[in-house]
């Protein structure tokens, strides 16, 4: 038997690729665990509205599309701006990596501002999670989704600092690309979200 | 088998054929394992730390064996437990329709006659039954196990299920579903009646206990209601606590409320707390008790009255 | 051959440091799967000694010790309890751990911090659900609603503490996942990972894809107690049903995460102590996975009974019966890995051979519960009751036991009394079955579940079965006290007291804190007992 030597005080991780490769796996497979967390709340979506289809096409009449609208661009230009800051990264642009992310995090907060708004009109109109089923869902769904918003912008504010400090280069952005890929997966369960309840009709 | 209780109901045999199919082969498949089991055990033990064994990692037939002789029989079984399933399923055309209510804790019955019983279900020898149920408030399930059937209440939705009683007796009705303090308590009878003694009682001929009956006394009344109208599901006549106060020596005393007032348990204190039980609730105790009225008549509470009175 | 001469080491045993922030801080695998090991043990204990209340309350009709309330909160105690804090994280999380990175011959686990954040998740959720006994909940560990809409007592912090143990799990599972296909040792292909890796990764992948469901309809329920959204109430127009299948779709699921990792600790033991490689190593490992797959598609026969379509039910009975092929399949590779070998009836393996029977009753058991017309006589007595604790004490625990005689030389540096530990077996095997076969008889006889008093004619059996659990618990008792006891008085253990093949006997017991000095290059599997030369059929 033959053994290959590698250095026992080394990181546990026998190279950075391979710790490359985990992360990003790991990162991979928490989306799907996100995504299937929303996916109980599809379900029920599904099962409620197959069982009061008039319910949903009156109530959703009281959500703002326009509200709603102006949000779904919001998070598709963050997505944007994040898909740039990982491009910038990759090519060794510190500086610009860290004004995408300053962007990212702003659309989000906008995002943010403009759901608290939303509510807020919603709880004048006395309407509330126990109003209906279609309320319960709006509020369930969106309301999970802005948690998800909220530790997104938390997690982009550790990267900017990071950026900021300079902890980021070519030829290290596990970190950045792994906070991209979560703030996608919270952008693509807006774009389900917005139609499903916005939209229907 | 006698671990499977009496066969009752139409439906007892065929579940039980399929009960004992299955433990045939689930016999012989133990057998197999364990014989085999214990035989390796011994016959292979290490006799020293030199024995020689050999290197075997699998065998394609042994396995293609074990995989499909399997994989048939739990289709055999499958099918077999699905056909008698389909007739448990199918209730007959000209079955007789009963309404059952579960509610925390007691079953109600109702009629086609327009009789209302509580925790007592009346039904005639050889005639189907179809059992509409639903539950108002948590879910129960209906379990007679004499008669193999077994299906769960729920509020909002109706289920049903039927059978035809074979055999002219008294039989336990369980709630099989959790539903909280008094579960267990959650008991009542079927009552199998031959088809004359059926007629009678459907015609009101025959002295039913439900109505209360100038031959026995207001207390013989209350104490017999105590048992049938599943009170003794949650108060006892002993003096412990449970579910609810005890009625022992509860009539004439104080009684300390939810808002710390007091009042006296007299006659109309009790009446009240039968008919709107949440209006004054004891201290220390759940909202838990379902309203009586509808189902207790005026002469009814007096006698219950008349019984809590008795115990001192 | 596995044979992995490792040089004499300097580095350090990974038990020597002492205090408690070296432990509650160490990113160090074996010290995270150690303090999994104590506190899943610590509630196995805990709900045992509920579980002992429930049987002394049921030794005879009327009230024994308890009122019906307090029996229901301590059902409900023992029962999450046991499910969540004890077997869900069970073997996977303690052994799991401990042994992933030995056996794949890796330094670690793939992210140790995130392993370490994973039991801080457990404790907190432990910690919740410690909190929530100020007003204990009744509900059963099932939750169902309405009852757990409506019932009065602690059910948001009970629930809210599953919920965060989910997280833990989910961690674990993903941390599991990239570590066996990421940190393998060079040459150690798929086809030669032990079987327990196979079984932990299969278990991972349940507790990645399963785990969020309970997480989102344990939110529902505290949203509908909360904030009265009406999802599972049907008096706002909501489906008591939909609550039974949200929870089914993980719950199920998760008697998979409970049973498989056992399953993979028996096909550890077996080669060893019977000197056989194990049969049918591909149809075991990928049964597995087919276990694994599979138990995504039964949920809801649980629910024959609840009002569901006759058209489901006969659906999910046709794939239960699916699920118990490649659970036979199992039990025939373990006896034939018996045959022609030279069984030496250590501890483990007494533990091993008892899991293959009480598994065999808990799983025939099941076939009852799967074929429609018989369950619905037997749902919700206590032959499920019984079936059920076949399953995860004559399966689960029985493999937690096994796992925990044979790897314990090797945790700890030291060897127990071989003799008070046959005892303990001894007791244990009996207890068990004097338990809980009664059960079998009372739920035959309708006998319902969760029936805090019962009427007379069920007093015989209930009588045996709580004298059974005495014994049982007497059992487990002097076991416990034996390992305990061998911590300090034990004899130094040798590195391979068992002569196994496997990665992680080929290291010093205890092992040092890097696991190896040098990252093995595996050239076979480790299954390659017995003579080559000889080889038969």
């Amino acid at each position: 038997m033959e053994e290959i030597g590698i250095d026992v005080h080394a990181h546990h991780h026998v190279d950075p690729v391979v710790e490359y490769k985990a992360s990003k796996l790991g990162m991979w497979l928490f989306l799907a665990t996100e995504l299937l967390l929303f996916g109980g709340l599809f379900a029920a979506y599904a099962i409620f509205r197959a069982k009061y289809p008039e319910m949903f096409h009156e109530e959703h009449k009281e959500l703002d599309r326009t509200i709603g609208a102006i949000n779904t661009v919001v998070l598709i230009c963050s997505s944007l701006t994040m898909a740039l800051g990982v491009a910038s990264i990759q090519r060794g642009k510190k500086k610009l990596l860290s004004l995408f992310l300053l962007l990212t995090i702003l659309f989000g907060i906008v995002f943010g501002i403009n759901k608290y708004f939303e509510y807020g009109h919603k709880f004048e109109h006395h309407i509330y999670p126990s109003t209906s089923i279609f309320f319960a869902l709006y509020f369930m769904m969106t309301g999970l989704h802005m948690l998800h918003v909220l530790a997104g912008v938390l997690v982009l504010t550790a990267l900017l600092i990071l950026s900021l400090k300079g902890k980021f280069s070519e030829n290290y952005y596990t970190p950045i690309e792994l906070g991209g890929l979560y703030w996608h997966l919270v952008d693509l369960i807006w774009i389900y979200l917005f139609p499903l309840l916005y939209l229907i009709s | 088998m006698n671990w499977l209780p009496e066969e009752a109901s139409n439906l007892a045999r065929n579940v039980d054929t399929v009960i004992w199919f299955v433990t045939i082969i689930s016999l012989v498949f133990f057998f197999l394992i364990t014989v085999v089991l214990v035989f390796f055990a011994i016959k292979y033990r290490r006799k020293s730390g030199e024995d020689e064994t050999p290197y075997i990692t699998g065998n394609h037939f042994l396995e293609t064996l074990w995989t499909i002789v399997p994989s048939i029989l739990v289709l055999v079984i499958f099918a077999y437990g699905f056909i008698v399933f389909k007739q448990m399923r199918t209730p007959p055309q000209e079955a007789l329709e009963i309404n059952v209510i579960g509610k925390q804790w007691l079953w109600q019955f109702q009629y086609d006659n327009g009789k209302t019983t509580i925790n007592e279900l009346y039904v005639q020898q050889n005639r189907p039954v179809k059992l509409i149920m639903r539950s108002e408030d948590v879910i129960h399930s209906f379990f007679v196990p004499a008669f193999r059937v077994k299906q769960d209440l729920l509020s909002g939705m109706y289920t049903y299920l039927w059978f035809t009683p074979t055999k002219v007796g008294v039989f336990d009705l369980y709630c099989a579903e959790y539903c909280g303090a008094a579960h267990s308590k959650m008991l009542g009878k079927v009552i199998v009646m031959s088809p004359e003694a059926y007629e009678r009682w459907r015609k009101g001929e025959e002295r039913e206990e439900q109505k209360g009956v100038a031959s026995i006394s207001p207390v013989q009344l209350g104490e017999q209601l105590y048992q049938q109208r599943g009170c003794n599901a949650c108060h006892t006549i002993d003096g412990t606590p449970s579910v609810g106060p005890s009625w022992k020596g509860l009539f004439g005393h104080e009684v300390t409320l939810q808002d710390g007032t007091k009042v006296t348990a007299d006659e109309n204190y009790i009446r009240e707390s039968i008919l709107e039980p949440q209006a004054k609730l004891v201290k220390g105790y759940q909202p838990v008790m379902p309203s009586f009225k509808g189902i207790l008549t005026d002469e009814e509470i007096s006698a219950i009255i008349a019984y809590i009175k008795t115990l001192k | 051959m596995a044979n992995h001469t490792v040089a004499e080491t300097i580095h350090v045993p990974y038990l020597e440091e002492k205090g408690i922030l070296s432990w509650i801080l160490s990113t160090d695998h074996k010290r995270i799967g150690i303090m999994y090991l104590v506190s899943i043990s610590t509630f196995f204990v805990l709900a045992g000694i509920a579980a002992l209340l429930v049987r002394l309350e049921l030794l005879s009709p009327g009230k024994t010790i308890v009122d019906a309330h307090t029996y229901n909160v301590l059902f409900t105690f023992h029962g999450s309890a046991m499910v969540f804090l004890f077997i869900v994280p069970g073997i996977a999380a303690s052994f799991g751990n401990f042994l992933i990175p030995l056996m794949i011959g890796a330094r670690d686990v793939a992210f140790p911090r995130l392993n370490l954040l994973s039991y801080w998740l457990y404790l907190l959720g432990t910690v919740i659900i410690l909190f929530s006994l100020l007003k204990p909940a009744d509900t059963g560990w099932t939750f169902y609603t309405p009852y757990s809409i409506q019932t009065g007592t602690d059910v948001i912090l009970l629930t809210f503490g599953v919920f965060i143990l989910g997280f833990s799990s989910i961690l674990t599972g993903l941390n599991f996942i990239v570590t066996v296909h990421k940190l393998r040792a060079p040459g150690m292909t798929w086809h030669r990972l032990p079987l327990f890796i196979w079984s932990s990764y299969a278990t991972a992948i349940l507790q990645l894809l399963a785990t969020p469901v309970l997480g989102i309809t344990l939110l529902l329920l505290i949203a509908e107690r909360v904030f009265g959204i009406g999802f599972f109430d049907p008096a706002k127009g909501g489906d008591p049903i939909l609550f039974q299948n949200f929870f089914w779709f993980y719950s199920h699921p998760a008697v998979y995460i409970m049973i498989i990792p056992a399953m993979g600790v028996i096909s550890e033991v077996i080669p060893v102590f019977a000197r056989k490689p194990i049969f049918g190593y591909k149809a075991i490992a990928y049964s597995s996975l087919a276990i694994a797959l599979i138990s995504f598609l039964v949920w809801a026969h649980h629910m024959f009974v609840s009002g569901m379509s006759e058209v489901a039910a006969t659906v999910f009975s046709f794939l239960t019966f699916l699920v118990a092929i490649p659970t036979a399949i199992k039990v025939f590779n373990w006896l034939a890995t018996l045959y022609k070998g030279s069984i030496e009836l250590r501890t483990p393996m007494l533990y091993a051979l008892s899991f293959i029977f009480l598994f065999t009753i808990g799983g025939l058991t099941g076939v009852f519960l799967g074929t429609l017309a018989a369950d619905v006589h037997l749902h919700d007595t206590y032959f499920v009751v019984a079936h059920m604790h076949y399953v995860m004490i004559g399966g689960t625990v029985m493999g937690f036991f096994a796992a925990l005689h044979f790897w314990y030389p090797k945790m700890f540096g030291k060897m127990y009394n071989e003799a008070v530990a046959k005892v303990a077996w001894f007791l244990v095997f009996v207890g068990f079955n004097v338990t809980f076969f009664p059960q079998f008889i009372l739920g035959m006889e309708g006998m319902p579940r969760r029936y805090a008093d019962y009427p007379p004619q069920f007093h015989t059996l209930h009588e045996i079965s709580t004298i059974g659990s005495w014994i049982l618990g007497l059992g487990i008792l002097i076991m416990a006290l034996n390992l305990l006891r061998s911590l300090t008085n034990g004899e130094k253990a040798p590195d391979n007291p068992f002569n196994s093949l496997s990665l992680e006997w080929q290291i010093p017991s205890p092992p040092p804190h890097e696991n190896f000095e040098k990252i093995p290059h595996v050239t076979d599997w480790t299954y390659g007992y017995g003579k080559k030369n000889n080889q038969e059929g």
